[in-house]
């Protein structure tokens, strides 16, 4: 049988997927779809890439077995520690990937959209240690709420190009990195998630695999098992998902659980809930759920986190939950914003806003004794502070 | 050979109810064909001139359902193609626009962001079926297997030939290394009508870019003329005329 992770020759996860791109994409989509054919299961550049990973990203990150949380909630509730990576997010083992492709492409300038700039960041990063020149779309809004990763972006010699349209938010960034990469054929786009037009999904879960990967090897060690109960990550455009599930999509003994953005709550009008608010259509190049009016317009979400305000939502995402396979729920920025807070004051670790929503699922599960539960803790807080003091009681 | 002129409008711009005034004034100066854009949220390959026009059409109100009213009250003769982005049409339903289109003796539609590959999985049938031409798009990169495909299916409506590769709305001059693949891309598209667009922006722009081609598509341009109330102005330097076919003929 097909594995979920793996698309059709068109790009598709059953309905969702794709590549709606104009004419003016299609020699660098298809030189990026052969390229990651070509390289992917080449041993040399493997062996790049796990070297990176291992020692510029510092992986294998840990995965941190939370006496307070398991105490608190039941069963055994591992972190897996994303915001220990250089840069503190997963969305670095992503460009390390793609600079890599880049570089054997022969590409000499990257472009890419940011949302938190965690991705900004860690593109910039990955530009200066190959010495390539770097431009970051980020939207005008998200500067502001992410300003410490727009000193960090230009810091490490990026520039950083604000977009002004629609909700100024990742939205926008995409639909400006996109656009300047029309302009400018040659230019490598490196996207920073599991979205945009087919080969860009498969090659940013591949990427992202080394998370669950790892959580399997981690979990032999520590527990005896193959697999753990349950898997949470947060979902923005589902890349630290994605690679957190990855070897379990095909194990169904293993809960997936995908957490969206609520916002001030789904019904409220202010809400990133794309699972559950979206319908079908096509948004930066995929067939995916987004949220839209009646008309097919797209519509501007809602999230105290700039990493998950996007009104759409990864096409291998929209397929598992579609199917069932993938349990989705939706998490209030309240909620995270407490959560965020529980796990500095028990943990000593300051989550990312977005991280946050993972672990408030935790209120909505009934944990069984011995249940070994696994969270992606996609990222650190640094870059929130400013929204975290500001909440703070 | 006279080259055939056709202007790009945005549906519901500047007022809700313009389109049907532009389409008059378009047949007055004998327009040889108009592409009536559909407004659409986040057109990912169009510049700053028709993200606005797209914005502002739809905060007056525009939506497909309208624009089929309005089409039906039309008086102008001049033929029409119907250009946006796939999901306002998925979300009204393809087989349901495809009829109306038909109603409204629409000749085809450009749909920049349906592949050959989507286009011939998910939609050829229907199309063919209603007799829709979906018109494809090809640039001077586009390789020659490439074009020869787009134009075949593309064969009773156009081929659009993206004059460089940029999102719409520049200016840039037409760089002459170009030219010869113009001419190539004309010679690889058989029978089919190919219209070059993308950066027309004046008559001396218009008959560099189609000098190998069949015609030129003006869309950018226009928009930034209706902008600023240099409607007539601007098509009497387009096309060339001094005065409106209408006045000459009274005159
Ligand atoms: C820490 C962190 N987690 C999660 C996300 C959401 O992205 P994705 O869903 O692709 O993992 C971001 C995005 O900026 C992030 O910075």
């Amino acid at each position: 049988m097909k594995s979920l992770v793996e698309t059709d020759e068109l790009g598709f996860y059953g309905k969702f997927g794709g590549a709606y791109i104009p004419e003016l994409l299609y020699p660098a989509v298809e030189e990026l779809r052969k390229a990651y054919l070509k390289y992917k299961d080449d041993t040399s550049f493997e062996d790049e890439f796990k070297a990176l990973l291992k020692d510029y990203v510092g992986r294998p990150t840990p995965l941190y077995y939370s006496e307070k949380l398991s105490e608190k909630y039941g069963g055994k509730i591992y972190l897996k520690r994303e915001d220990l990576c250089h840069t503190g997010a997963h969305k670095i083992n992503n460009t390390i990937g793609q600079i890599l492709l880049a570089k054997r492409l022969n590409k000499t300038q990257i472009v890419a959209e940011t949302g938190a700039g965690q991705h900004g960041v860690a593109t910039a990063t990955v530009c200066a240690l190959l010495g390539m020149e770097c431009i970051i779309y980020m939207g005008e809004k998200d500067m502001e709420r992410q300003a410490p990763n727009v000193q960090r972006i230009k810091y490490l010699g990026a520039k950083v190009i604000p977009a002004v349209s629609g909700s100024k938010t990742l939205k926008d960034a995409t639909n400006e990195a996109i656009r300047h990469w029309i302009n400018n054929p040659d230019t490598f786009y490196l996207i920073g998630s599991v979205v945009g037009p087919h080969p860009y999904p498969s090659m940013v879960a591949y990427f992202q695999s080394v998370i669950s990967e790892e959580i399997i090897r981690q979990l032999q060690e520590k527990e005896g098992v193959n697999h753990p109960d349950k898997v949470i990550a947060c979902v923005g455009g589902g890349s630290n998902a994605a690679g957190a599930f990855y070897h379990f999509y095909d194990v169904p003994e293993v809960d997936l659980i995908a957490v969206e953005a609520g916002g001030l709550g789904v019904k409220s009008g202010k809400s990133a809930a794309t699972a559950q608010l979206g319908k079908p259509g096509v948004i930066h190049g995929s067939y995916t759920l987004l949220m839209q009016d009646e008309f097919g317009q797209i519509t501007e979400p809602h999230s105290i986190s700039a990493g998950l305000d996007y009104p759409g939502i990864g096409p291998l995402h929209a397929e598992t939950i579609h199917s069932g396979r993938v349990d989705c729920i939706a998490i209030n920025d309240d909620k995270a914003l407490d959560h965020a807070s529980f796990l500095a004051k028990s943990e000593g670790i300051i989550p990312a806003l977005e991280s946050s929503h993972a672990l408030a699922v935790l209120d909505h599960l009934k944990i069984k004794k011995d249940e070994i539960i696994v969270i992606n803790l996609s990222g650190r807080g640094d870059k929130d502070m400013s929204t975290l003091t500001q909440n703070m009681e | 050979m006279k080259k055939e002129i056709s202007i790009f409008t945005t549906a519901g711009y500047p007022e809700i109810d313009s389109l049907n005034r532009q389409l008059d004034l378009l047949e007055e100066f004998e327009i040889d064909f108009c592409e009536v854009g559909i407004p659409f949220s986040d057109p990912m390959a169009d510049g700053p001139t028709i993200q606005e026009t797209s914005m502002k059409a739809i905060s007056n109100g525009m939506n497909i359902d309208l624009l089929f009213k309005q089409l039906s009250e039309r008086q102008s003769n001049t033929p029409i193609y119907l250009m946006g982005y796939l999901n306002p049409i998925e979300q009204y339903g393809i087989e349901r626009f495809l009829k109306k289109c038909v109603d409204n003796q629409i000749i085809g539609l450009i749909l920049p962001d349906v592949s050959i590959e989507i286009y011939e999985r998910n939609y050829r049938r229907l199309f063919e079926e209603y007799g829709i031409s979906l018109c494809f798009l090809v640039t001077p990169r586009t390789s020659d297997d490439r074009i020869k495909r787009a134009a075949e299916l593309s064969k009773n409506g156009f081929l659009y030939l993206v004059s460089t590769n940029q999102i719409t709305g520049g200016t840039s001059k037409s760089q002459n290394s170009l030219d010869d693949r113009y001419l190539e891309v004309k010679k690889l598209a058989g029978s089919t009508k190919v219209m070059i667009g993308f950066g027309i922006h004046d008559r001396k722009s218009f008959e560099q870019k189609t000098a190998h081609v069949d015609g030129g598509i003006i869309g950018s341009a226009f928009l930034r003329a209706v902008q600023n109330n240099e409607t007539e102005s601007f098509l009497r330097g387009i096309t060339n005329k001094t005065e409106k076919i209408s006045t000459l003929a009274s005159s």
